[in-house]
């Protein structure tokens, strides 16, 4: 028998419908990141949804819950490209797996599934690949040994002979070990690692995606504008402190992870305040932590563990700004 | 080491001071926690827990002589509530002082009733309106169902009547949505 | 007439298919006399009415049925001669599906008046006013029922009373009712404001209506275009304009709390139909008897119908020419705040403002209710400002203190937020399933309260009397001592001697 209850009416998109949106909006970014640095992002993507979706498929049995509802809300195919797109294209498949493993499996199931998870599982995921295994998460794809297939392949497979052939550090990983070896900023500027734009583009096209969720109300100004205006602001003062030791403000926001950042990762819903001065707060808390993890802390990117530190203090942000009611202002 | 000996001295007679102080200043009087215990349970006044009543029984929790599961009408949620106030671990129903029942009313079949008074002592609330062989009647708001009138009633005329859900008292029930076929688990 | 120009906005509110073309083809159709009358004794906020019959009873049309019970309650009148069939539990348009009391009346085909007469409202003050209105059986008629004589009075103090706002929004999809009021009654409208404003004593009255019922509105305008102080001001389409507290944001952008009264604030609001009865009652004495309700959604020939109290609905959804989708579920109100109902022998109440006959897509199977994922969509949509997720995790963990800290008795219900929830959760029922245990737990502790009173006060009284019986026996020992009791004993000896001596000479005697 059908529960007929108000509302008899219904006016939304469903889960499925907002996950599909955010896949759709991240193929500009993806589509630039094939164009630059090869297949092998595909191949690291692809791994990671089917390891998501069967993963997320053997938990849902084992707590009784019934698959097809819940593997259809596409969440976990959400979660498993934002961390493909995280880690470097050139780790071996076997990192992709385990990181994807614990994102779905620990992060978001051993907390109680969807919309129960207190972190992000993206995030989780990568932040244990970082600590567990930093040799590999620094080697990025040098975008000039793109047509090396073959090469690719076999580091893929597990093979790490030829490891430097094609990796080499991000501009972030770069500028951190070049300022502590003394040089200033403007030297490293020049440098050719420093000038490589095609990080760039990718982080463009993940931009223009944002800005098509913004527009498809997916997601609202809160949380991106925020955050970049933060890291705006935080980075131009540094940098108008002393110009030498502090890089300009579209070096951090170009490079690294903060284009997704901004409109992917710290937009998830599950994981975040729900008032909108809590999404303030919770972006300013976000971009001041990256910049300090940049720019002070011991990793070149930082957005993981600030993702992660804000996760933590969200139930008290949520608590402490609350809106007022209609007529008890 | 002598300078620290009068320090730790002089710190501890402030402690005491401030200690003292407080104890006269902010002084309770009478014992709060039998209020408190009493406002938790639901004044059915049937003595199932072997108390009186339903202070005598609240007395006794604060004293240590009774324990907190031993009120049939409070249910589970009384004794969660006490458990919680007394910060001691929640416990079952004592089956031994009864079962739940649903909330009833006593109810007096007039053609039997013969006056004698009986009920009317026997009632904790003063809720059976009557006199010496005049008809006796049970006033049906100030009935707690605590069914102590039954049994003195000679002639064995009153019965009790559980509170049926009308149109007035009805109430929205908790919604339960099933969302998968297995009976165990359910999302509700 | 003037139209003006600012208009506020609320935070949230959603904008859904309409859906009113349904029901506004056709002009309001005279249902005439049915078959029988049902009329519930609960068809108003407040106390029960207080029968004034008993079955057998012959009735005019608008006789005194049930009288209002104390302040807060309404009286009932018979919609039509007859005789009183029955007064017992029949079912009633109620979500609970339970019965009530009803009085049924079978009508005896002469539609008799009983003698009517209007009230010379112009000469005589408010409070008397509401005395009248007290026995006119008028409340709200747009799905609140709250009677309506507690509306007309001075507010604070006299004179404090500014606005008169007139509901003209209809903003629920499906109802029409309202609308075709104004179409077809314009002149009984205006009439009836102008003698509200007059009695209220107020310095202007508003007309809030949305800008999609543009005949209403050109109609209206052109009523008014001589009238210096009734004002018509435009609102745009958005759910749930109509609510009373919302309506006065939007025209007059004072925000009202739940604890306070639009009169605090010298404004009074009133639905259309309300000012027509309202003005039926003391321009001719008509008691409440009949209303527009508008019978939609999947029909052979939807429209709106003026009916008398207590038809049955099945009579009127027969001359509707019957449901096209035969599913056999009805909902009583509008497609947010509506209820199913329980069935089709219902009668048609005061309350009742439209039934919608569920189109195929309302009682498909519906997607499943998936656990909540914090997107707050439903925040976004609130028009009372309400957290509704916060609202929905505290209510489904029956953390109650919680909820009511959050405002839980704020919410109007509104549905808005379920609307939006891309989860699909029902999330209007937990906040109606709160509500309820909160109140009945309030009840419940005021019942402990009293019964403890009572105890404590029945101990003390044997206590009093235990201590006035030692009393007196206390005195008794007292008074008597040893000189009392010497006494005692020589008027006990004397006694017996006189009776020997009386025996004595008896026998001698003999």
């Amino acid at each position: 028998m059908i529960n007929l209850q108000s509302p008899f009416v219904q006016g939304s998109s469903s889960v499925s419908t907002i996950m599909l949106l955010v896949l759709l909006t991240l193929l500009p970014g993806l589509f630039l990141y094939i164009h630059f640095f090869g297949l092998g992002i595909l191949l690291n993507v692809l791994i990671a949804t089917i390891t998501a979706i069967f993963a997320e498929f053997i938990i849902l049995k084992i707590r009784k819950l019934p698959a097809k509802i819940f593997l259809t809300d596409y969440t976990a195919v959400v979660t498993a490209w934002l961390l493909a797109l995280s880690i470097p294209s050139i780790a071996p498949w076997w990192i992709t797996v385990l990181g994807t493993l614990f994102a779905i499996v620990v992060a978001k199931h051993f907390y109680g599934g969807i919309g129960s998870n207190l972190f992000n599982p993206a995030m989780i995921g990568y932040a244990i690949l970082l600590i567990s295994f930093p040799a590999v998460m620094t080697k990025w794809q040098n975008p000039s040994h793109i047509n090396d297939m073959g090469l690719s392949l076999s580091i893929f497979l597990g093979g790490v002979d030829n490891y430097d052939a094609i990796a080499s550090a991000t501009p972030l990983d770069y500028l951190k070990t070049e300022l502590l070896q003394g040089k200033n900023v403007s030297q490293i500027m020049n440098e050719p690692i420093a000038k490589l734009t095609q990080m760039q583009w990718v982080s463009f096209g993940f931009f223009i995606g944002g800005i098509i969720l913004l527009l498809t109300k997916v997601i609202t100004w809160h949380l991106p504008l925020t955050y970049l205006v933060t890291l705006f602001v935080i980075a131009s003062i540094f940098h108008l402190i002393d110009p030498n030791q502090f890089a300009p403000f579209q070096f951090h926001l170009l490079n690294g992870g903060t284009m997704l950042a901004a409109f992917f990762i710290i937009t998830d819903p599950v994981s975040g305040p729900t008032t909108p001065n809590g999404k303030i707060f919770f972006a300013i808390l976000i971009a001041t932590l990256v910049y300090v993890i940049r720019v002070f802390g011991g990793y070149p990117e930082g957005i993981a563990f600030a993702v992660i530190f804000a996760n933590i203090c969200v139930p008290l942000i949520d608590n402490l700004s609350q809106p007022k009611v209609f007529g008890h202002e | 080491m002598f300078t620290s000996i009068l320090i730790v001295i002089f710190l501890a007679a402030l402690i005491g001071i401030i200690l003292g102080i407080s104890s006269i200043k902010f002084k309770v009087e009478g014992d709060p926690i039998i209020d408190k215990i009493d406002s938790i349970l639901p004044q059915t006044q049937c003595g199932q827990c072997g108390f009186p009543g339903c202070k005598p029984y609240a007395t006794a929790i604060a004293n240590g002589a009774a324990d907190i599961n031993q009120c049939p009408p409070g249910g589970d949620e009384g004794i969660h509530k006490l458990a919680d106030l007394l910060g001691v671990e929640y416990k079952p129903l004592n089956a031994e002082h009864g079962e739940p029942k649903p909330k009833s009313v006593a109810v007096i079949d007039e053609k039997t009733c013969i006056g004698c008074t009986l009920c009317i002592q026997a009632c904790p609330v003063d809720a059976i309106l009557g006199s010496a062989k005049h008809m006796h009647t049970i006033i049906e708001k100030e009935c707690t169902g605590c069914e102590l009138c039954l049994p003195p009633c000679p002639v064995d005329c009153i019965d009790m009547a559980p509170i049926e859900e009308n149109a007035e008292n009805w109430k929205w029930k908790y919604p339960v949505y099933k969302i998968d076929k297995s009976p165990e688990r359910r999302v509700s | 007439m003037k139209v003006f120009e600012k208009i506020f906005k609320f935070n949230g509110g959603i904008q859904a298919k309409t859906k009113k073309n349904i029901s506004t083809t056709s002009p309001i159709k005279q249902f005439g006399l049915p078959s029988k009358i049902i009329l519930p004794l609960r068809q108003h906020i407040g106390k029960l009415a207080k029968l004034k019959v008993s079955v057998g009873d012959h009735v005019l049309k608008g006789q005194l049925i049930a009288e209002a019970d104390g302040n807060v309650s309404a009286a009932i009148h018979a919609p039509t001669s007859g005789k009183v069939l029955s007064i017992e539990k029949q079912l009633i348009p109620h979500p609970s599906g339970l019965p009530d009391f009803c009085v049924e009346i079978e009508p005896d085909g002469k539609d008799k008046w009983v003698q009517i007469k209007p009230t010379n409202w112009k000469k005589i003050d408010l409070e008397k006013v509401n005395k009248l209105l007290l026995s006119s059986g008028i409340v709200g008629l747009g799905g609140a029922a709250f009677p309506t004589h507690l509306k007309l009075n001075h507010g604070k103090a006299e004179n404090s009373l500014k606005t008169l706002i007139i509901n003209a929004a209809e903003c629920e999809p499906y109802i029409t009712c309202d609308d075709m009021l104004m179409r077809e009654k314009t002149n009984e409208l205006i009439l009836g404001i102008k003698l509200v404003h007059e009695i209220l004593g107020v310095e202007e009255s508003v007309i809030g209506i949305e800008d999609n019922k543009t005949v209403a509105i050109n109609l209206l305008t052109k009523a008014i275009e001589n009238e210096k102080n009734i004002f018509l001001k435009i609102v745009p389409t958005i759910y749930p304009s109509g609510d009373a507290k919302r309506l006065i944001y939007l025209l007059k952008g004072i925000k009202i709390p739940k604890s306070q009264r639009s009169s605090d604030y010298g404004i009074q609001m009133f639905n259309v139909a309300t000012i027509v009865a309202i003005y039926r009652f003391l321009e001719f004495g008509e008691p409440s008897i009949s209303r527009i309700v508008t019978i939609t959604g999947n029909l052979r020939s939807p429209r709106n119908y003026e009916v008398l109290l207590g038809t049955p609905l099945e009579e009127i959804i027969d001359d509707a020419g019957g449901q096209v989708v035969k599913n056999n579920t009805f909902i009583m109100g509008g497609p947010m705040m509506g209820f199913k109902l329980p069935s089709i022998n219902v009668p048609v109440t005061k309350a009742m403002n439209c039934i919608i006959s569920s189109e195929p897509d309302m009682v498909e199977e519906k997607k499943p209710v998936l656990p909540c994922i914090r997107c707050a969509r439903c925040a976004e949509a609130c028009p009372v400002q309400l957290q509704p997720q916060e609202l929905f995790w505290f209510s489904k963990s029956k953390q109650l203190e919680k909820a009511e800290e959050y405002n839980l008795f704020d919410c109007i219900e509104c549905g808005c937020c379920s609307y939006v929830c891309p989860s699909n959760i029902p999330l209007v029922q937990y906040y109606r399933f709160a509500k309820s245990e909160i109140i009945e737990e309030r009840q419940e502790q005021e019942q402990a309260n009293i019964a403890r009173e009572r105890n404590e006060f029945r101990i003390l009284r044997l206590e009093r009397e235990k201590q006035e019986r030692a009393e007196r026996n206390a005195l008794r020992r007292a008074q008597s001592s040893n000189e009392d009791k010497t006494k005692l004993i020589e008027e006990k000896r004397k006694a017996i001697a006189d009776a020997l001596k009386r025996i004595e000479a008896g026998g001698e005697e003999q």
